[in-house]
């Protein structure tokens, strides 16, 4: 016994509604050995999560292990009696959860909730234990390690609070750790200052790390060795720098292509574009709550934004979550009507309300949601659901209306025979495309897109991405893209909008190559990772000390 | 894989699949059979009754179930069977119709609350909470007392009383699906009240709303029954089942089949309606979004 976790012919099973029983794992060699970081990558579905929690012998409900053996510091987690896996969990085996903010209760302060394996295990008396924890805090650079532990969950941030999950699970001095997408609702800033603090402790503890992600480019940071996975197989595993340099599976292939995204094939702007932009906004202002005093909503979540868009360009809007970049599309689309400022749209002043906005200033100005599975009317088949605008702006019925159906399913590149399907009979990328024809069934002249790619895995967005920018050169469109993930704008877009607390802090166009002045548009854009291995340990940027600046 | 699924057999008994992936339940097609019954008796009434249903035919009242009188005579030896037969007329009638009104109207203010919000679901909301607070006995009693009893008041009256139930439950499931993307990708394109209300949201709320509907059925014919019994309700000479109970309730002491098989007839559709509903199919039921 060399390695401290060997994974042989490990198979799992999960039961359909009919009962019949269907292999989601199909059969997993692995060593894993001590201290070494092993990052499992997939698609949503690929079975990663899966392959990650038999270490703890556990499978979710519905699921069980059916063949092969899973040893983790001798024991095998899947012949090993309930309690005597219970016994393991947290002091050999410990997870990492992705939603930290989930994970928390929130009723209790968050040191009780960090000292309770130590407790459930007997390992130390409770002042040992806070010892450690505040030691660990320390370790993983919380700020006021001291007290920190005193609040409660909801009054930390929740890059913090992340951290602070792994604080649990790594005092019981465990020798693997499990790490289930621990950044992917973090935003790039706050997700380099948690990667940081986890590759510090581990390497410190020699702890062994599975680490689990669909993020290509943070993984290349933390792993020594990747394994990818797609539909419950192994595609290939190897070292990160083979994987990077030389991918031998095409699956792998077509996840780094899509790490790198095509820039090409967008011409430079027309030289004698001098006409009037398409959309124009002047300190535009808008929030929620009751109005006060003055005027304003009680929460300004936008604050006196102007910016441009140009005809048949495309505008970027980046920034982290809570920055007003969602709100400031919903102003713009007469969602939530803004409460001070214009909009100018295709040389006519618009009415802040959709409501009192004109049938053709409607179909003119579409807006696509992040979310396909709630954007689309699930009861409703495709045909119906891209059938309606169709019908509402253009008066296209019967066999008008089925041959332009058929067009825009061609023309985002889904089979006609779609048609006849309802959205829960679609996977994500499909419903996203379904999502997108729709607006371009209004025939529009500017699409606002509300983080559309991220809900999705990093190929299926780039596939989407590619399907905008064709659409573009045939159509002439114009998009407002609304991300916070930079390389997609970068992708797509002829200028970028950097927001902040609200407001514009910087406009930067990448044709040009300049690089960013302002500082925090200079920590947005050396946040995201590369898929360099040693740029986390060579970025310079202390974030925190950014932030208060 | 785990959306074909469905149409895999199951091992198990009481249950059999039938067209694209419905599984039928045993206990619902039995009381699916018993409600058809009733309603195909209801429509054909006037073909299939051996007598008269005013006619008095037997020499002595109360007379015990002998052939040529299945199900024996009333208390004026008038033939039973004729007169449960027409009375599942009025009594199925009057139901359907009361709860086609109610739940109609009911569901069409709900989702209209939950689109408008602000102050029309404010006022709706008020006028149907204080309709819900009178007791609904009471209330069809003050109705009839005050207008006399017709079978068109009757149907009127039951509706009103059962409006502000279907009010409440439609609203509940609209305000759901009102918070959804699609809802709001169709207010700004534009659409109307009428629009959304009937193609956004009532697809997503209608497996529900459909079971409610059986249920505020049931709650009709018992309300119906009742006030009937109590000689507010359908008037002689017609007869619904609640009128023959009371009509008959002198049988009691000599076991009269007249006064025990209208009680059963009330039983065997409501119960059925109930277990109907239990029972749809899954996909049916299942049919919301939320």
């Amino acid at each position: 016994m060399t390695n401290l976790v060997e994974i042989r012919g490990l198979t799992v099973e999960a039961t359909t509604d009919s009962g019949r029983w269907i292999q989601i794992l199909k059969g997993i060699d692995l060593d894993i050995a001590a201290g070494e970081t092993v990052a499992f990558i997939g698609e949503s579905g690929s079975g990663k999560t899966t392959a990650a929690m038999t270490l703890l012998g556990y499978a979710r409900p519905g699921c069980r292990i059916s063949g092969g053996t899973v040893t983790v510091d001798g024991h095998d987690m899947v012949t090993l009696p309930e309690k005597d896996r219970a016994a393991l969990r947290g002091t050999t085996v410990a997870y990492v959860p992705q939603s930290a903010a989930a994970a928390f209760n929130p009723a209790s302060t968050i040191m009780e909730q960090v000292i309770e394996v130590t407790r459930i295990h007997r390992l130390m008396p409770p002042d040992e234990a806070r010892r450690r924890a505040v030691a660990l805090f320390r370790a993983l650079s919380l700020p006021n390690p001291d007290s920190i532990g005193d609040r409660y969950p909801h009054q930390v941030s929740g890059g913090q609070l992340q951290r602070l999950a792994a604080a649990m699970a790594l005092i019981g001095d465990p020798k693997v750790v499990i790490f289930d997408e621990p950044t992917t609702a973090l935003d790039v800033t706050t997700q380099v200052e948690v990667l940081r603090a986890f590759k510090a402790v581990t390497a410190q503890h020699r702890i062994a790390c599975v680490y689990v992600s669909h993020d290509l480019a943070v993984v290349a940071q933390i792993a020594d060795r990747i394994m990818v996975l797609r539909n419950g197989a192994v595609q290939e595993t190897g070292s990160v720098h083979d994987i990077l340099t030389r991918p031998a599976h095409p699956y792998t292939q077509e996840l780094l292509h899509a790490f790198h995204p095509d820039t090409g094939g967008r011409e430079a702007l027309p030289a004698a574009d001098s006409g009037a932009p398409l959309l124009e906004i002047n300190t535009l202002s808008a929030g929620y709550g009751p109005p006060q005093s003055n005027g304003q909503p009680l929460v300004l979540a936008v604050k006196g934004v102007s910016l441009q868009v140009k005809r048949g360009t495309n505008l970027g809007i980046i920034g982290e979550s809570g920055c007003g970049k969602s709100t400031l599309a919903r102003a713009i689309a007469g969602i939530l009507p803004a409460c001070k400022g214009d909009i100018q749209f295709n040389g006519k002043e618009l009415w802040h309300s959709a409501r009192q906005r004109s049938h053709d200033q409607l179909r003119d100005l579409q807006i696509v949601f992040q979310h396909a599975d709630t954007a689309l009317n699930p009861a409703k088949s495709i045909e119906d659901i891209l059938g309606r605008p169709l019908t509402f702006y253009h008066g296209l019925r019967g066999k008008a209306r089925d041959a332009r159906v058929d067009a825009l399913l061609d023309m985002v590149r889904l089979p006609r025979a779609l048609r006849h399907r309802r959205p829960a009979e679609l996977s994500g990328g499909q419903k996203q495309r379904v999502n997108f024809a729709r607006a371009l069934a209004a025939e529009p002249k500017l699409i606002l897109c509300d983080e559309i790619t991220s809900a999705l895995d990093t190929v299926v967005a780039a596939a989407v991405i590619d399907l905008l920018k064709e659409l573009q050169r045939e159509l002439g469109l114009s998009y407002v893209f609304i991300s916070h993930d930079l390389s997609v704008i970068e992708a797509i877009c002829d200028e970028i909008v950097v927001m902040y607390r609200g407001q514009t802090v910087e406009t930067i166009i990448p044709a040009d190559r300049q690089p960013p002045q302002h500082p925090y548009s200079k920590l947005l854009f050396s946040s995201v990772p590369k898929l360099d291995p040693t740029w986390l340990d060579t970025l310079n940027i202390d974030a925190d000390r950014m932030r208060v600046a | 894989m785990k959306t074909h699924s469905s149409t895999e057999p199951r091992a198990s008994t009481g249950s059999l699949t039938a067209w694209s992936g419905y599984r039928i339940n045993l206990v619902g097609l039995a009381a699916f059979s018993v409600v058809l019954f009733w309603a195909l008796v209801a429509l054909f009434a006037p073909y299939i009754t051996p007598h008269s249903v005013g006619e008095m035919i037997d020499l002595d009242y109360f007379g015990p179930m002998r052939p040529g009188l299945w199900l024996g005579s009333d208390y004026l030896g008038r033939d039973m069977l004729s007169r449960i037969i027409y009375g599942a007329r009025y009594t199925v009638g009057i139901s359907l119709a009361a709860v086609s009104i109610a739940c109609f109207t009911g569901v069409v203010l709900g989702m209209t609350s939950a689109v408008l919000r602000g102050p029309v679901d404010m006022v709706v909301s008020r006028i149907l909470d204080a309709m819900n607070s009178i007791p609904s006995k009471l209330f069809g009693l003050m109705v009839v007392a005050a207008v006399g009893s017709s079978i068109p008041v009757l149907i009127l009256t039951l509706s009103v009383i059962y409006v502000p139930g279907a009010y409440r439950f439609s609203r509940a499931l609209a305000i759901n699906i009102d918070t959804m993307d699609f809802i709001m990708v169709a207010r700004i394109r534009g659409e109307r009240l009428p629009y959304l209300i009937a193609s956004e949201i009532l697809p997503n709320i209608i497996g529900p709303v459909l079971a409610d509907l059986g249920l505020r059925f049931v709650f009709i014919v018992l309300l119906l029954s009742g006030l009937s019994f109590l000689g507010l309700g359908v008037q002689p000479p017609y007869a619904d089942w609640g009128a023959l109970v009371r009509e008959n309730i002198g049988g009691l002491p000599f076991a009269a089949p007249a006064v025990i098989v209208p009680s059963l007839a009330i039983a065997t559709l409501t119960i059925s309606v109930n277990l109907l509903i239990d029972n749809l199919p899954q996909k049916i039921r299942d049919r919301s979004a939320s």
